[in-house]
């Protein structure tokens, strides 16, 4: 006897239910093998009434479906349509792992003294200042002297490749969504979803959808999770934007798109900047995760590090990528200052 | 006011905000009243049946306290609001039939804007500020670098057009604003509430730069403002708005001495009639000399300039003249009479109000 018959019995749908659920259509469940061995299924005091979960409506009714055939049925679904979503993704995605390639190949291709001097020079041409320079200068330093040299570049390459591709997206998303409401309404859900996801869930579909060698796998998680900031921000940015401003630009007679590049992007650079430097420090966390599906970088020596248990690695690399998230914190916090700084009022 | 080519001209002008604003239209033209619209159909009446001409060349105020439809108004001058209602025409063209590109072409040649809060852009340097207008036609910095520098060095800002406009003060601000306006080389400029976040000190200087230029370029200028005494020191033509609709119009000494209703009685109860009111207005006209004369004065000096001139003697006549030729008497006794507001009228309320 299970606890919830009556519902069945009660709705008449006994038939549909096909068998009676005494008529034992084998074990289904681990709880009913427990209820097997244990025997006592007829004392059951009120303080254990289970809820009516699928799997106990199940045991009263075996035309109910189990929730496990829930998650099978998931899967299944995203099987059956993989094929046809491959067909359209693929190709889409194909530049992606292009890129990803070509960067990782360029930035470790590029011999260390030269590379070194060139990313000092990015920091001073960004921030103006010789400290951060310096800064930049240590921390590639002591990475290329622990021999962390080659993973360093190997992460600095994929996420200066996805960080890229996530402002040459999420810049124009969010001023898409500044100009409507009713994008924006239908966007913060799932950018809200985006942000919350574990980020390992997106990699279980992805694993199926492409082969775990190909870089778009981690790509496109990294991209998924890091694009978020750049999204809001931008749509925040453009929206804070001093509405006297534009209606200046309007009453000089600025076309729209003059009134985009000229005063609404630069005034809301701040803001924007601020994403970047969101979005970047996301695809640095991310790059880590996603070495569990072949991303090459520092995240490979921390894995390594838990796997077989060798603590220095996983400390040593640990640290490495605390010294990059460093780095690129400052510097582009350095772009954001300068900016802050020629316009505040 | 003489006869002078008019250089805008509202006609029937209506402005409703609100969902559904045809039919509120409908019932505000049957009669229905602004707060009964906005309890009962919770639309606002912005502009009820404008109809205001724009003399060339002159200084237009639009005055009226907070709330009553001044800057809504002077937006529907460039399109910046669309009316519910109505016509705008301006150089003999009704710009409400204008399409995108003939609405730019306007904004950018006709018409210039002066901001209450500046409005300038905090990312550009002063001189790329003033050249706006020529820098959205396409021109580059070094093109209009000259013409912008001009109007900088016009409005008294001499060698500050690298700096960017946080680093100037409130009124070095606005006067980059109004260069801004110059450099656009339109004949209209339209000008919202463009001293009221100035200073007392600075705004009077603003006043008198506007005055200035005013004299040397001859612009067709929309003022707003809230500010009676502001509207009388720029004004040849004031517009006195209340709820959206137009109370009283004219040349401002003519309303000062003949105000038609209360409300505005109200409004001109406070200022200073002697530094306001000119001979012109108060004068007997006449052409014959007759009698003995204290002196000469010249048709448009103030009253204020007169009291001093006779030293409080109101026994005194002085001969106006006007281009050297005489165009009227002015007996003390009626200049004193002329000070006190209503003086026509025997009314006691406004007498006392007055007083």
């Amino acid at each position: 006897m299970a606890t919830y018959d009556f519902v069945f019995d009660g709705l008449g749908l006994r038939n549909w239910c096909g068998s009676s659920s005494d008529g034992g259509g084998g074990m289904t469940s681990m709880a009913d093998l427990l209820a097997k061995t244990s025997g006592q299924d007829a004392a059951t005091s009120p303080w254990e009434t289970p809820f009516p979960s699928m799997d106990e409506l199940h045991r009263a009714c075996p035309g109910f479906p189990q929730s496990r055939e829930l998650t099978t049925g998931l899967e299944e679904g995203f099987m059956s349509i993989k094929d046809g979503l491959k067909v359209v993704v693929d190709p889409l995605t194909q530049p992606l792992s292009w890129a990803l390639n070509e960067a990782l190949w360029v930035m470790q291709a590029i011999p260390w003294f030269v590379m070194i001097p060139l990313l000092m020079l990015v920091a001073w041409a960004v921030g103006r200042s010789l400290k951060l320079v310096g800064l930049v200068a240590l921390c590639f330093g002591f990475l290329a002297f622990v021999d962390y040299y080659d993973y360093t570049m190997q992460t600095l390459a994929i996420i200066f490749v996805c960080a890229l591709i996530c402002v040459m997206f999420g810049v124009p998303i969010g001023i898409a969504m500044s100009r409507s409401d009713r994008l924006q309404r239908g966007m913060i859900p799932v950018l809200d979803m985006l942000q919350t996801l574990p980020p390992f869930v997106y990699l279980i579909p992805l694993i199926f959808l492409f082969s775990v060698t190909e870089p778009k796998l981690y790509g496109i998680a990294i991209i998924l999770y890091a694009i978020v900031p750049v999204i809001r921000l931008t749509d925040l940015g453009i929206r804070l934007v001093d509405p006297d401003v534009t209606e200046a630009a309007d009453a000089f007679g600025m076309t729209k798109s003059q009134k985009l590049f000229n005063v609404e992007i630069p005034l809301a650079l701040p803001n924007i900047m601020a994403g970047v430097n969101q979005t970047i420090m996301m695809s640095l966390a991310m790059v880590v995760i996603a070495s569990l599906v072949s991303a090459p970088g520092l995240g490979v020596l921390v894995l390594r590090g838990i796997r077989s248990l060798e603590l220095g690695v996983g400390l040593l690399s640990g640290l490495g990528i605390v010294l990059l998230a460093i780095i690129l914190d400052r510097v582009t916090k350095a772009a954001l200052a300068r900016i802050n700084v020629s316009q505040s009022r | 006011m003489t006869d002078t080519e008019i250089k805008i001209s509202i006609r029937n002008l209506y402005k409703i905000f609100g969902d559904n604003p045809q039919p509120a239209l409908q019932m505000i033209k049957e009669g229905m009243g602004k707060t009964e619209l906005l309890e009962e159909h919770n639309h606002v009446l912005g502009l009820n049946d404008i109809n205001v001409d724009v003399p060339a060349g002159k200084t237009t105020v639009i005055m009226g306290l907070s709330g009553s439809g001044k800057s809504t108004l002077i937006r529907h001058l460039n399109r910046l609001i669309e009316p519910t209602a109505g016509e705008v025409w301006v150089d003999g063209e009704n710009i409400l039939e204008y399409n995108d590109k003939q609405l730019r072409h306007l904004r950018q040649h006709k018409m210039s804007m002066v901001f209450q809060k500046f409005a300038l852009l905090p990312h550009r340097t002063v001189l790329q500020n003033a050249g706006l207008a020529p820098s959205i036609e396409g021109q580059s910095e070094h093109k209009y670098a000259d013409e912008a520098r001009k109007w900088l060095d016009r409005v008294g800002l001499y060698g500050q057009g690298d700096q960017y406009p946080h680093q100037l003060s409130g009124g070095m601000q606005q006067r980059v604003g109004i260069a801004r306006a110059l450099t656009s080389n339109s004949d209209i400029m339209l000008m919202d509430e463009a001293f009221s976040a100035l200073d007392p000190l600075i705004r009077t200087d603003m006043q008198d730069l506007l005055n200035e230029l005013q004299a040397e370029l001859q612009k067709t200028i929309v003022f707003i403002t809230h500010d009676l005494d502001e509207a009388l020191k720029l004004a040849d033509h004031l517009v006195i708005l209340k709820d959206g609709f137009v109370v009283q119009q004219g040349e401002p000494q003519n309303i000062l001495l003949n105000p038609a209703d209360p409300y505005i009685e109200d409004f001109v109860s406070d200022i200073n009639r002697a530094r306001v009111l000119r001979v012109r207005s108060v004068m007997t006209k006449t052409t014959e000399p007759s009698g003995e004369y204290a002196g000469e004065i010249d048709h448009n000096d103030n009253l204020e300039s007169v009291i001093g001139l006779s030293e409080g003697n109101t026994a005194l006549s002085y001969r106006v003249l006007k281009d050297g030729q005489q165009v009227g008497v002015l007996n003390m006794r009626k200049l004193v009479r002329a000070l006190v507001p209503s003086e026509q009228s025997d009314d006691p309320e406004s007498a006392r109000r007055s007083g």
